[in-house]
Order: structure tokens, then C-alpha cells, then sequence
């Protein structure tokens, strides 16, 4: 082969990968905007089921419902999470690491089925002892912040790895106490992660169906659960719609978070050579 | 006095709080959770609940183990046919990926440096869009009235609509769709580190692209081989999503079998003993492939 047909082989290639990838995603949006009640034969152009949306109360109070679960177990698992990730980064030795670190990881290779089996019975044991807690809202947002936890940690522990030790040791040197090194020094280095694993885990927990439908109680149904139902029975184009608004608002999103995080990225840059500078007068 | 004394000190660091809050949490979800699963996948139907499996017997407590759940599991071929189809499925999808996703990898890896960041943005965007979403949207595409349909029937390359849904074929396009970028990751990662002089050596030393491929590019990435492969076939034996909504009634899968014991049988020590089965059946891959990625560690 010459290195010319090679290159057409690489690039053709990867736009049928990337092809594959974004089909489905591309025909979710513009069979929203088809008028036709089938999902699949184009008509002509129309919003109608964006307003049919708009009417859809079951829906519209699912979607407020994951927004609140995927807002509070987001804020547990960067929390957890942080914690996980200074605790295993921090201290090389200590009993029970392994444990910890395996058990970190467990919610990242167990299938969702058995995460949701596992912690539905220990909340049902746990109820039938003291009563507490009901299915519902509570126990939804512990499942997610449970997985939550699981990739916060990572993505945060991938921030410490690379962060400048020596700048903690500087602290400590200079008299500050460990929660002060914490506040002062790590918290404010860690500022992009958590901002990464927040919106990592927010997804997440948005998106979820299975730990959702093992943990719900009744009158507890999140946006995944209901369209999943939908989805069972067959094709709804309503659903076209709620996805074409979850794929715009998240792109918006995703972009203005990674502008945030290299601005931020970019100031700390500029803060440290001026620091060196002045130290160098 | 001593060991009150380090207690102290470790409580004033703040040592205990750091490693005693993620060790709870994750004692409280993860460990006790476990556990629970596998005494209940001992009990029988009406005794799920801890205190009626133990029984008094001379002041003593006594627990009461049953293995007929998994007696049954063993026995019942529909059981043992569906595990079995669980990692045949998740195989065929683990080798498909690595088919597409290692040269998407390698040309990922050779493209010019500056276009990289995006290519490496455009295969991390889509996970950030509901999995569900992704998946429900195969089925507009593959269905017999569906989108593919419709459009190959339109320029006339097929008379009669394909049947591509609740089938085999619908199970992998939609699992291996979902589990590509997995693959992709950790390959891209590994074969973006490849030392280029390695190559060029081989060009020198007279050794065909082809084979310096084969001898070489493929020897060096087996941990990215190794760590894709894990990411796709251990989530992939479980799934439960793809197969519901596009596997139909005769692809079997033991996420669906867990599930359906579970909400339409409601047979909860059942369902536990499918669940640990089916963690047995993902751990031993996981060792496998644990021990292999620890010996190129090694090596």
C-alpha cells in the first residue's frame, strides 16, 4: 500500500467510527422536529412535540425530580468522594486500605443490577430493624451517591497524582495546621476536578434507570424510569423531544465547563510565574 | 497511655476523620450490602429477613442455610444456558470493539498532534448524552419500519424491510455501541506513548510496516489490550438496559433474568443467589486479567 492510500484508509476509517458514534444521536434530534405521530417516517418539519412536552406532567415532574437527585447526590459524591481520594492518596499506610480502594472500585466494575439488588436488601433490612428509611427520594439518592462516589474519587485522585507536593510541604513548613494546608493550599488546587467530577456525577445520576428502579419507592418515578417505560413499549416521539433538550442543555454545559477550567487553569499559570518573579527580584 | 496518646494525636491531624468517613460510607454501601446479598441468597422466599433465618436452639443461635437456590441455578438448564449467553454476548462485543476501536486507536495516535485533543473531545461527548437516550434511538433506526429501513428501501437496494431488532444482531450493534469509547480510551492512551524511534528502527533494519505492526505496535500495547478489554466484557456480561429494550423476548441475558426474579417474580432470595453467582463469574475474568496486567507490570 502507498502511503497515500494508507492515509485514505486511516481517515475513512475513522469518519465511519465516528459516524457509527453520532448516527443515532443525529436522528434523535431531527425526528423531534418531524410533525408524523411515527418516529421513523419523516413529514415535515414542526414543534408540536416540544408543546406536547410541555403538557407531558408526568414527565415534566420526573425531569424535576432527577434534577433535585441529580443536584443533591452530585454535591455527596464530589464530598465523599474528596474524602476517598485524600484518604487513599494521603496516607500510603494504613489498615483497611486495601479494603477501602477495593471497595472504592467495586460500584465501577459491578453491573448496576447487582449494586441496586445489594443495596435495596440492605435498606430493607435495615428498615425492617429500625423502621426507617421508606423507599423514595432518600434511598435513590443514596444509590446514586454511591456510584457517584466511586468516579468522583477517580477523577479527583487523577488531580492529586499530579499536583505539586511540595507546595503542602511549603505549608506545613511554614506552621500551617493540617485543616489550614487543606483550606489554603489543597482545596483551591483541587477547584477544577471537583468541578469535573461534579458534573461527571451529575450526569451520571441523571442518566441512571437500573439503581433508580431497584431503589424507588411508589410515586418516586425519576426522568430515566419513565422513559424507559416509555421505551419498553414502544417508540414515542415525545421522547425525541426530551432528548433533543438534554443534548443541547449538556453540550452548552460541557463546553462552558471546559472554558471555566482552562481559565482557571490559565490564572493559576499566570499567579505562579508572577510569584516566581517577584521572588527572583 | 501510649496508644491513648496516639489516638489523640491521629484525631487532632485529622488522620481518623480523613479515612474514617470514606470507610464508613463505603462499609455501609458497599461491604454490609454484600453480605446481605449472600445470606438472603441462603434463605428461603418467606424468610428474607435476617432475624427468621436464625433459630434458637438450646440458648444458642443457630442459622439456618439453604442452598436449594443455588441447587436450582445448577440444575435448571435455562440458568445455565443464560449465563453462558451472557459471555458469549459480552466476548463477541469485547472482540468486535477491539476490532473497530484498535485501528481507530492507532490512526487516533498518528494524527497530526494539534487535531488530536479534538478527536479525543468528539469520542468522550457522546457519553455525556443519556446512555438511555443513545440506546432508545437504535431502536428508531433498526426497527422493521425504521429509519435504515426506510432509507435503503427508498433508493431501492432492498425490497422488503430487514429484520435487524430483537434479535442478535440488535443486542451487539447496540452493546458495542455503548462500549466502544471504553475500548477506544485506554488504546489511544497506550498507543499515543508508542516510542516512533522502535519503528523507524525496524524500517531501517528492513522490516515490512506489516509486520513491524504485528512484532512490534501490537506487543507494546497489550496492557491497553488488557485494560479495554476489561472495561467492555465485565460491565458487558451484566447489562441489563440493551438487552431490555433492544435484545427482544429470545436473547437471554442475566441482568434480565436477575431483574425479572426480582420485580416480576419477586423471588428475592433468588435473585441474590443469580447475584452472586454472577459476581463469581466476573471476578474470575477479573483475576485473569489482573494477573496478566500485574506480570507486564512486572516485566
Amino acid at each position: 500500500m502507498s502511503q497515500a492510500s494508507n492515509k485514505v484508509f486511516a481517515n475513512g476509517w475513522m469518519a465511519a467510527v465516528y459516524l457509527f458514534l453520532y448516527l443515532p444521536i443525529i436522528t434523535l434530534v431531527v425526528f423531534s422536529f418531524n410533525d408524523s405521530k411515527l418516529v421513523t417516517v419523516w413529514s415535515h418539519a414542526s414543534t408540536r412535540w416540544y408543546s406536547a412536552l410541555m403538557q407531558d406532567h408526568d414527565l415534566l415532574s420526573a425531569v424535576f425530580l432527577s434534577l433535585k437527585i441529580a443536584f443533591l447526590s452530585a454535591l455527596m459524591s464530589v464530598f465523599f468522594g474528596t474524602f476517598t481520594a485524600i484518604a487513599l492518596n494521603r496516607y500510603s499506610r494504613f489498615r483497611g486500605r486495601t479494603a477501602l480502594s477495593s471497595m472504592a472500585t467495586t460500584p465501577l466494575v459491578m453491573p448496576d443490577v447487582i449494586v441496586g439488588l445489594s443495596l435495596l436488601l440492605m435498606l430493607v433490612s435495615l428498615q425492617q430493624w429500625l423502621g426507617y428509611p421508606q423507599r423514595g427520594l432518600f434511598t435513590i439518592l443514596l444509590g446514586h451517591a454511591l456510584l457517584g462516589t466511586a468516579y468522583a474519587t477517580v477523577v479527583v485522585t487523577s488531580r492529586l497524582k499530579e499536583m505539586d507536593g511540595k507546595l503542602i510541604e511549603a505549608a506545613m513548613d511554614l506552621g500551617a495546621k493540617p485543616l489550614q494546608v487543606f483550606r489554603l493550599v489543597t482545596l483551591p488546587l483541587l477547584v477544577p476536578a471537583l468541578v469535573s467530577a461534579f458534573l461527571l456525577t451529575f450526569t451520571l445520576s441523571f442518566d441512571d434507570v437500573v439503581l433508580s428502579s431497584f431503589l424507588s419507592g411508589p410515586g418516586y418515578n425519576t426522568m430515566p424510569m419513565v422513559i424507559f417505560s416509555r421505551a419498553r413499549l414502544g417508540l414515542n416521539p415525545t421522547i425525541n423531544a426530551v432528548a433533543t433538550v438534554t443534548i443541547v442543555v449538556v453540550t452548552i454545559a460541557v463546553i462552558a465547563s471546559s472554558f471555566y477550567t482552562s481559565h482557571i487553569e490559565r490564572k493559576r499559570k499566570r499567579e505562579m510565574a508572577l510569584a516566581y518573579s517577584d521572588s527572583n527580584q | 497511655m501510649n496508644k491513648l496518646a496516639r489516638i489523640f494525636q491521629s484525631l487532632t491531624s485529622g488522620k481518623l476523620t480523613v479515612i474514617g468517613i470514606p470507610m464508613g460510607w463505603f462499609i455501609l454501601l458497599v461491604a454490609i450490602p454484600l453480605l446481605i446479598v449472600m445470606k438472603i441468597s441462603l434463605s428461603e422466599m418467606e424468610a428474607t429477613s435476617i432475624s427468621k433465618m436464625i433459630s434458637w436452639t438450646n440458648g444458642l443461635p443457630t442459622l439456618k442455610l439453604n442452598f436449594a437456590n443455588y441447587q436450582f441455578i445448577f440444575s435448571d438448564t435455562l440458568y445455565v444456558k443464560t449465563y453462558i449467553s451472557s459471555i458469549k454476548y459480552a466476548l463477541i462485543t469485547t472482540v468486535i470493539c477491539l476490532a473497530i476501536g484498535y485501528p481507530f486507536a492507532y490512526f487516533m495516535a498518528r494524527a497530526p498532534k494539534h487535531a488530536q485533543p479534538t478527536l479525543l473531545m468528539l469520542i468522550m461527548l457522546p457519553f455525556w448524552t443519556s446512555f438511555l437516550l443513545r440506546i432508545y434511538a437504535w431502536k428508531t433506526l433498526l426497527v422493521g419500519n425504521g429509519v435504515i429501513n426506510n432509507v435503503l428501501m427508498s433508493v431501492h437496494i432492498i425490497n422488503a424491510p430487514l429484520e435487524m431488532m430483537n434479535n442478535a444482531f440488535s443486542l451487539t450493534i447496540g452493546m458495542v455501541y455503548s462500549y466502544l469509547p471504553f475500548m477506544i480510551l485506554p488504546l489511544y492512551a497506550n498507543l499515543s506513548k508508542l516510542d516512533i524511534r522502535y519503528l523507524e528502527a525496524a524500517a531501517d533494519l528492513g522490516t515490512s510496516p506489516f509486520k513491524a505492526f504485528w512484532l512490534i505496535t501490537v506487543p507494546l500495547s497489550k496492557a491497553g489490550i488488557i485494560a479495554g478489554s476489561m472495561l467492555v466484557f465485565i460491565p458487558a456480561v451484566g447489562e441489563f438496559v440493551i438487552p431490555e429494550l433492544l435484545g427482544g423476548p429470545n436473547t437471554l441475558m442475566i441482568g434480565r433474568v436477575l431483574w425479572d426474579e426480582f420485580f416480576s417474580n419477586n423471588d428475592w432470595p433468588m435473585a441474590a443467589a443469580v447475584a452472586v453467582v454472577m459476581i463469581a463469574l466476573i471476578l474470575i475474568p477479573m483475576a485473569i486479567l489482573n494477573k496478566a496486567e500485574a506480570k507486564l507490570d512486572g516485566a
